[in-house]
């Protein structure tokens, strides 16, 4: 085909012309790709780079090292110990398995152990460490160490790990820490971010729960800066946190210690109050459990054997167990009259044995009565019928209203869990809480502690320790944090009558100390460290008008859960008071026999300080102390049994 | 005989060759290609044996190659071009039963020294395919329907192959560079208006068909079409690369980071920041001032070619520059777009840019056929 060149050039310039023409369309091209990049690059530039640094730069909370708990003298009681762990990464390991399995010729692995480890290993980016066993012992951890050329990806860390030494003398009052729940956290308003690391430990109850905040601390932060799948480039700054505060508690962990070992198998509580200051000395509750198990992860064997137990270990009875105080309610009926001026120390009833009063008949423990009685007898011999006849005379309303400002029916705000109010009941509160009219057979039975009153043993010391003093004093738990002193007021006088406290006070030296005292058998010879106390045997069970003339059944021959409650309230020295005690035997019977002892050998060892001396107790007991005492098995001041290895 | 043949005697010979070719040009895709191995060099975090020394060996054999073209007479390759193309097209259709299945695609067939994709050899093919057929055809034809079809099955073809790889980008390029050729050989205004016309009314159609009983698509399928043009929508799967790239440029802000301090690239948030997404580090490390640049050396190199083309006056030569510059412009525009964030993602690389042996080669190899234009030109 042949072409003119005239066409040609024609042609060529038509296709130069399209030529431009879509020079032209590039062009515009490049303006709107400029446009777009000064948008991006120059309008945006901050809001991406703030995008960039968000790519970049991870913040890790760095967990706060959890304060400690001491006790008054400064001996450890929650601490925080090495932990030694093994950890290990993919993408170092190589061979997982093989090196697992080499591991595991090293330190002790379940199969389980491995199971997890492999599958956690094999979740998980190569280069998070996965931890492969916990809690190692010192041994096994430079095992670990020393073997580490043939151990590629394994390396042995250090942690902390809360620990408590006392392990069941404290398990109540200190509670246990335990990896935050989603049910914590729903409990916490704007929760610290702290708590969202995984297995972070708060405290789950007791002193550990309760003083949270202090021991706690404030995490610090570090700023690293990761890659695209979350490596750790580098740590570009930290900032570290602050420890959590030491708690130094008021309890003294060598009688907290006494006491558990005295209380031994019992279902029982012992509360022992400071009268000068409102310390407790000791709060025990038996049986107790190990809190280091919950520390760990309980086993659901250990977990089984304490929900079960019919002692109920996990229960905190000193400041949770709510019963009838009996008899050691007496002095409140006693002081509500005297103070109401119904009565005076010289008044005397005449017991029958019985009172008859709104149609039906209430008896007195002694089926014979007692005679004519004045305040100080009815206290030393627990005669009902006076304070029958005391509490028709000054009223239920009158009654409760000195409970309360002894301290019943009150929560008393100490760091522990369950508190119990209690119930110290009156008109208004039996017509709103079971829309009856309070009978003249309701005061009669408060007046001895009975029907409607419930008390915990941590209001009775506080009420018993009030009625040494006088004074309004409140229980105290914490005595300083971080080596400060909590403040201590001086507590208020009650503003009762010298006279009237004194007559009380008499009352229960008498019990201890006088002829017929219900106590006797518990009393103090040494010269100065006297006690005074009274008794209390509460009724679980209903006597019936039948079961009364058939004659009553002896604890003895009931079933364990259905025999009295052994109360007991006391004080020491008698005439220049220091420590207020109480306690309850749960089932354990008679007060003077199951309860008195025990509190008389806890204040004892309050007072000297160390295990009491034979001298103290009535010689023809010292034989039976002597060996009861030697058996108990008690820690050294370190906290660990003498003679046993901690291992 | 054609006109060009009558002047052949005005062509260099010999050495004089090497004064007829255009320095210019080769000194700026030269640059452009340097600051390609620069960022391969600060990408792999400060070594150079990862990518820029292996994409300089490329391009030192592409730059071989490309004088070895443009040494060659002009006419010599016109004479190659149908068979070019048949080749191209019988290895497309290689591919698709025998290729090796990379990135999800059969796109290469592996020669042992290098993995051919023949669908970059396509681009330029094609182009020589269809500036012969128009050097061929009679000037007042070309806009004859019967004579507008031949050219559209010469690019529905091998476009349809690249199609079912599958592989959008460069099935788009296919059209648009068989368009640009077509186009600049002057084919009626109306045809591409009627096009145009069709494309928008069919897309429409589908978009206010949506919902209604008389829907054209099935809703996953509108789904799909959702998740292509808006990938904001999905910022972890479909949309996490183009994110991570408009972070990347923006955060160079004017004068970017400092050259190998590009946190996006350096900790790996860009995705394929070695190839389609290499722009995406030049933004971050040298800022908005680093970027305009290129674009600017890449307007010079458009620049040369149109000028190339216009001072032209053979018709296969015209044409011939002119799809190669169509095709250079759709490799930076739709890849540009797309890490700007302005495109939907499809596989395009960056000329001269991104990593990679294909597409340097055939870019190289279409500039050696630029060169061999502008050496045996008329003058």
């Amino acid at each position: 085909m042949k072409r003119v060149n005239r066409d040609t050039e024609a042609s060529a310039r038509r296709v130069s012309r399209r030529s431009l023409l879509l020079g032209g369309g590039m062009t515009a091209m490049f303006a709107a790709l400029g446009a777009r990049m000064r948008y991006l690059g120059v309008e945006q530039a901050d809001e991406f780079r703030l995008l960039a640094e968000e790519n970049r730069i991870n913040i890790r909370l760095l967990p706060p090292t959890r304060g400690l708990i001491f006790d008054r003298n400064g001996k450890g009681l929650g601490l925080n110990e090495q932990n030694y762990r093994v950890v290990m990464t993919r993408e170092d390991a190589g061979d997982v398995e093989a090196v697992l399995n080499r591991l595991s010729h090293v330190i002790p692995l379940t199969r389980e152990d491995l199971a997890d480890a492999l599958e956690a290993l094999k979740k998980n980016s190569p280069f998070v460490p996965i931890t492969v066993k916990d809690r190692l012992d010192w041994e096994q951890f430079s095992r670990v160490a020393l073997n580490a050329p043939a151990l590629p990806g394994v390396t042995p860390e250090t942690g902390m790990s809360r620990t408590y030494p006392r392990d069941t003398d404290f398990a109540h009052v200190l509670g246990y820490v335990g990896p935050v729940s989603e049910k914590d956290l729903e409990g916490i308003e704007n929760p610290d971010p702290v708590l969202r690391i995984p297995k972070f430990q708060i405290g789950k109850i007791g002193v550990e729960k309760w003083m949270e905040d202090t021991l706690r601390g404030q995490a610090g932060t570090k700023r690293i800066e990761v890659n695209h799948i979350g490596r750790v480039m580098r740590e570009l700054n930290r900032i570290e946190g602050t420890a959590g505060s030491d708690v130094h508690l008021t309890i003294d962990a060598g009688v907290q210690n006494f006491v558990q070992a005295r209380l031994g198998e019992e279902s029982a509580a012992c509360v022992i109050m400071d009268v000068q200051n409102g310390d407790i000395i000791a709060a025990v509750s038996a049986p107790s459990f190990d809190p280091n198990l919950f520390v760990r992860g309980i086993s659901s064997t250990d977990f089984r054997f304490l929900m079960d137990h019919d002692h109920r270990p996990m229960a905190n009875k000193a400041v949770q167990g709510a019963y009838p105080p009996g008899s050691t309610f007496k002095m409140v009926t006693a002081l509500a009259a005297l103070e109401a001026g119904v009565i005076t120390a010289e008044t005397t009833f005449k017991c029958p044995g019985h009172l008859d009063a709104g149609g039906r008949k209430f008896h007195c423990w002694r089926r014979g009565g007692h005679g004519t009685v004045n305040l100080e007898r009815s206290l030393m011999e627990s005669c009902d019928v006076f304070y029958y006849e005391t509490a028709l005379k000054v009223g239920i309303d009158k009654i409760a209203e000195m409970g309360r400002s002894l301290g019943l029916g009150i929560r008393h705000d100490l760091p522990m869990s369950a508190i119990t109010e209690g119930n110290m009941p009156d008109k208004a509160w039996k017509q709103e809480r079971h829309k009856e009219e309070w009978v003249i057979g309701d005061t009669i039975n408060a007046s001895i502690g009975q029907g409607f009153v419930l008390t915990s043993p941590l209001q009775l010391a506080v009420m018993t320790a009030r009625i040494a003093s006088g004074r309004e004093l409140k229980p105290r738990l914490v005595r300083a944090i971080d080596g400060r002193e909590v403040p201590l007021e001086p507590a208020p006088s009650l503003g009762f009558a010298t006279s009237n406290l004194t007559a009380v006070q008499g009352g229960m030296v008498a019990v201890m100390n006088g002829k017929a005292g219900t106590a006797r058998s518990a009393r103090v010879v040494a010269e100065g460290v006297q006690m005074a106390g009274k008794t209390g045997t509460a009724q679980v069970r209903n006597i019936s008008a039948a079961e009364r003339e058939r004659g009553v059944i002896s604890n003895d021959n009931l079933p364990w859960n259905r025999r009295d409650h052994a109360l007991f309230v006391g004080y020491a020295p008698a005439d220049n008071p220091r420590y207020a005690v109480s306690v309850v035997v749960e089932h354990g019977g008679g007060g003077s026999t199951a309860a008195a002892p025990i509190a008389r050998d806890a204040l004892l060892r309050a007072l000297y300080g160390a295990v009491p001396p034979l001298d103290a107790y009535p010689a023809d007991q010292r034989g039976r102390i002597d060996s009861l005492l030697s058996g108990l098995r008690l820690r050294g001041d370190d906290g660990t049994y003498p003679g046993v290895s901690d291992t | 005989m054609s006109f060009l043949e009558y002047r052949v005697k005005t062509a260099p010979t010999g050495l004089s060759k090497v004064f007829a070719v255009n320095w210019a040009l080769v000194l700026v895709v030269t640059a452009v290609a340097a600051i390609g191995w620069l960022m391969l060099y600060s990408i792999s975090g400060g070594r150079i044996e990862v990518w820029a020394e292996p994409q300089m060996k490329r391009y030192a054999v592409g730059l071989v190659l490309m004088f070895i073209i443009a040494f060659t007479p002009i006419w010599f390759w016109r004479s190659m071009s149908g068979m070019a193309y048949g080749v191209s097209l019988v290895l497309l259709l290689v591919v698709e039963f025998f290729g090796t299945v990379g990135m999800g695609a059969q796109r290469w067939i592996d020669l042992g020294f290098i993995r051919l994709q023949p669908s970059e050899l396509m681009k330029v093919t094609l182009v020589m395919m269809l500036a012969n057929y128009y050097d061929n055809l009679d000037d007042k034809k070309v806009s004859h329907p019967l004579w507008v079809l031949v050219p559209v099955a010469l690019i529905v073809a091998p476009t349809i192959l690249v199609l079912m790889q599958p592989n959008l980008g460069t099935s788009i390029m296919l059209l648009m560079v068989g368009a640009g050729v077509m186009f600049a050989a002057g084919v009626s205004f109306w045809y591409f208006g009627g096009v145009l016309a069709l494309v928008v009314g069919a897309v429409v159609a589908v978009f206010t068909s949506r919902g209604t009983p008389w829907q054209l698509l099935h809703d996953y399928q509108y789904t799909r079409i959702d998740t292509f043009l808006n990938p904001a929508a999905d910022p972890l799967g479909a949309g996490y690369n183009i994110i991570q790239a408009k972070i990347a440029l923006g955060s160079g802000g004017w004068a970017g980071k400092g050259f190998m301090q590009g946190t996006q690239s350096r900790l790996n948030f860009l995705p394929e920041k070695h190839t389609d997404f290499i722009f995406t580090t030049l933004g971050e490390e040298f800022g908005f001032v680093g970027a305009s640049s290129l674009l600017l050396l890449y307007g010079l190199i458009l620049v040369f070619l149109i000028v190339a083309a216009v001072q032209n006056r053979d018709r296969f030569s015209q044409l011939l520059i002119i799809g190669i510059t169509v095709n250079f412009f759709l490799y930076l525009a739709i890849n540009l777009s797309m890490v700007m964030g302005m495109a939907p993602v499809v596989g395009v690389p960056l000329p001269l840019l991104s990593y990679g042996g294909s597409a340097t080669l055939v870019i190289m190899l279409a500039f050696g056929l630029v060169q061999s234009a502008i050496v045996h030109r008329l003058r």
